[in-house]
């Protein structure tokens, strides 16, 4: 029992707890170590003694204990007590933690905590390792599995970041208002990278990582309780619900479905209530802002179709022309060319990727989705021929597994089959977030 | 703390031999203007200097065996652009970025002065 209380208290409290270390300390290393120690001993004496009234206050202390105790014996404290004692704004005698959603005080600490994380002097990955590290307190192994890379690269990435920190001097305060916006915009890059990264299929008994996922969403809701109303952030938690809603339908038998054929009864339609409530209070803004709020939009039609063919298509194609208007990106109009495709045609989709080749010379899915419209046509070499260079193009296992199966499906004549020698070069963009096509 | 800032390259900026004499003014103004904006903001030049071309430099390399050669001209390519540096005395990185916003629109590295303590 004790034993869960603290891991809940660490689930919820972790981020809040090492802000406020971070802030008083101004070093991530001590106040990570303290605060892990204090967990321990919590863990060690909390069975004895009881759980105490309040948990996160107990924790506190005795991390603060530990860390004050760490400089001491660091020998470094006749240099560092003069700061200390100059920075008059520090709530170094604060003994009381108030609860979680109470204090504004608090919520902005973990604030400074994200800016901390994603200041535009790291690397992006780099950002949102540190960011679900620190934030949210989760295992750096989990940080791996989320992001596909072995356990002692993304220790040593996390490593890196905060010595970056530490050395550079970034500071560990809440940027000038003038940079706000364009600061607040980095953290929901970064949140939003992290959420796609759980989505990339991987091989093997893990294809998506989809509990990771619904942790970086907590990173999003976190983002939203302490930048209140900003459009971006809720455009951001809207889109990230409503595709995390069709993460039971995402897979079947170890294979990806698609969006087409998903079992629609497994999509999680109070999350979809959730986002759409949250989509409908959204002005329509510029910027990033706009483009997070289209692209949530366009999700929302998917998760508003009772079936696949119920999908309101020139609803969404309209979506997204407005979306390559604003961002005048070639990925956009690869997008929009599949729902132009179900609301037009395929030949109006085809037309849409006229000379798209020298935007997106590399990836498969260009050649991936013009292959699949020239099937609807027909015109079924031309379509062996768009997969075979996907196929050569493709760099994820598990989507080459799914090209070469819709390659070998195509009823081609004999002849068709052996094919020609391949078009010059036509690719996509890398995997990206989950589109029309891969659900 | 101190940092180092290099002016590694012109990035958006005309290159100086291709400057009016008007646009070169214009930058000899940024530089001149510079002291005020960093005194405004609670930073310290501790020092700068701009640097004669890059044809001007001599690389000195010195191998495994300790044998010393020196090569004619900048240590990369990318080097040829450098120009001058500051090394300024500021609380934190974002600082050190707001008052070099108001020098020319180089490209500029920034890099944090190691500490080392005075102490034994």
């Amino acid at each position: 029992m004790t034993a869960e209380t603290v891991a809940t208290v660490w689930r919820d409290e972790w981020g809040r707890l090492l802000a406020l270390l971070v802030r008083q300390f101004r070093r991530l290393d001590l106040a990570e170590d303290s605060l892990a120690e204090a967990f321990v001993r919590a863990s060690g004496r909390w069975p004895a003694d009881g759980v105490p009234s309040n948990p996160p206050a107990w924790l506190l202390a005795t991390a603060r204990r530990v860390a004050l105790d760490r400089i001491k014996h660091e020998g470094v404290v006749a240099r560092k007590l003069p700061l200390l004692a100059v920075d008059i704004d520090v709530p170094d005698t604060d003994r009381s933690v108030p609860e979680a959603g109470e204090s504004t005080e608090l919520d902005d600490e973990r604030l400074r905590l994200l800016f901390l994380c994603c200041h535009p002097a790291l690397a992006p990955a780099s950002q949102a390792a540190l960011s679900l590290r620190l934030v949210l307190g989760i295992e750096t192994r989990e940080i791996a599995r989320l992001f596909l890379v072995p356990d002692t690269t993304m220790a040593a990435r996390i490593t890196r970041a905060k010595r970056k920190i530490a050395t550079s001097a970034i500071p560990f305060g809440l940027p000038e208002a003038t940079q706000w916006p364009a600061r607040v915009e980095g953290i929901v890059r970064t949140v939003y990278l992290a959420f796609t990264a759980a989505y990339t299929p991987a091989r093997g008994e893990e294809l998506l990582r989809t509990e990771l996922a619904g942790e970086t969403i907590r990173l999003g809701v976190v983002l939203d309780a302490v930048v209140p109303r900003d459009p971006a952030v809720i455009s951001l938690l809207a889109l990230m619900l409503l595709q995390h809603s069709r993460r039971d339908a995402r897979v079947a038998e170890g294979r990806l479905v698609e969006l087409a054929a998903q079992d629609r009864s497994a999509w999680h339609h109070d999350e979809i209530t959730r986002a759409l409530g949250l989509l409908a209070d959204v002005p329509e803004s510029s910027g990033y802002a706009e483009e997070l709020r289209l692209q949530a939009l366009i999700a929302s039609r998917h998760a508003v179709a009772t079936t696949a063919a119920a999908t309101d298509w020139p609803a969404i194609a309209d979506l997204y022309a407005r979306l390559e208007r604003i961002t005048g990106s070639p990925v956009v109009r690869l997008n929009r060319s599949v729902a132009v495709a179900e609301a037009d045609g395929p030949d109006a989709g085809l037309a849409l990727l006229a000379g798209l080749e020298d935007a997106l010379p590399t990836g498969h899915r260009l050649a991936s989705v013009r292959a699949e419209l020239q099937r609807r046509t027909g015109n079924l070499a031309a379509a062996a021929d768009s997969y075979r260079t996907a196929i050569s193009r493709c760099e994820n296992a598990v989507e080459l597994e799914h090209l070469t199966r819709q390659l070998a499906a195509l009823p081609l004549s004999p002849g068709d089959r052996s094919g020609r020698s391949g078009h010059p070069s036509v690719g996509g963009p890398p995997v990206g977030p989950p589109t029309l096509g891969s659900g | 703390m101190k940092f180092f800032v290099l002016l590694a390259g012109y990035g958006a900026l005309t290159p100086w031999d291709a400057m009016s004499e008007e646009e070169q003014q214009q930058l000899f103004a940024k530089h001149a203007d510079f002291p005020g904006v960093c005194a405004a903001n609670g930073v310290e030049i501790v020092s700068g200097e701009a640097l004669e071309g890059g044809s001007s430099a001599t690389t000195m390399r010195t191998s495994a065996a300790g044998d010393v050669t020196l090569t004619d001209g900048p240590f990369a390519e990318a080097a040829e652009q450098i120009g001058g540096f500051y090394v300024l005395e500021a609380p934190n990185l974002d600082v050190v970025v707001e008052v070099c916003k108001a020098l020319p629109p180089y490209d500029l590295e920034l890099r944090p002065v190691m500490d080392v303590p005075d102490e034994p």
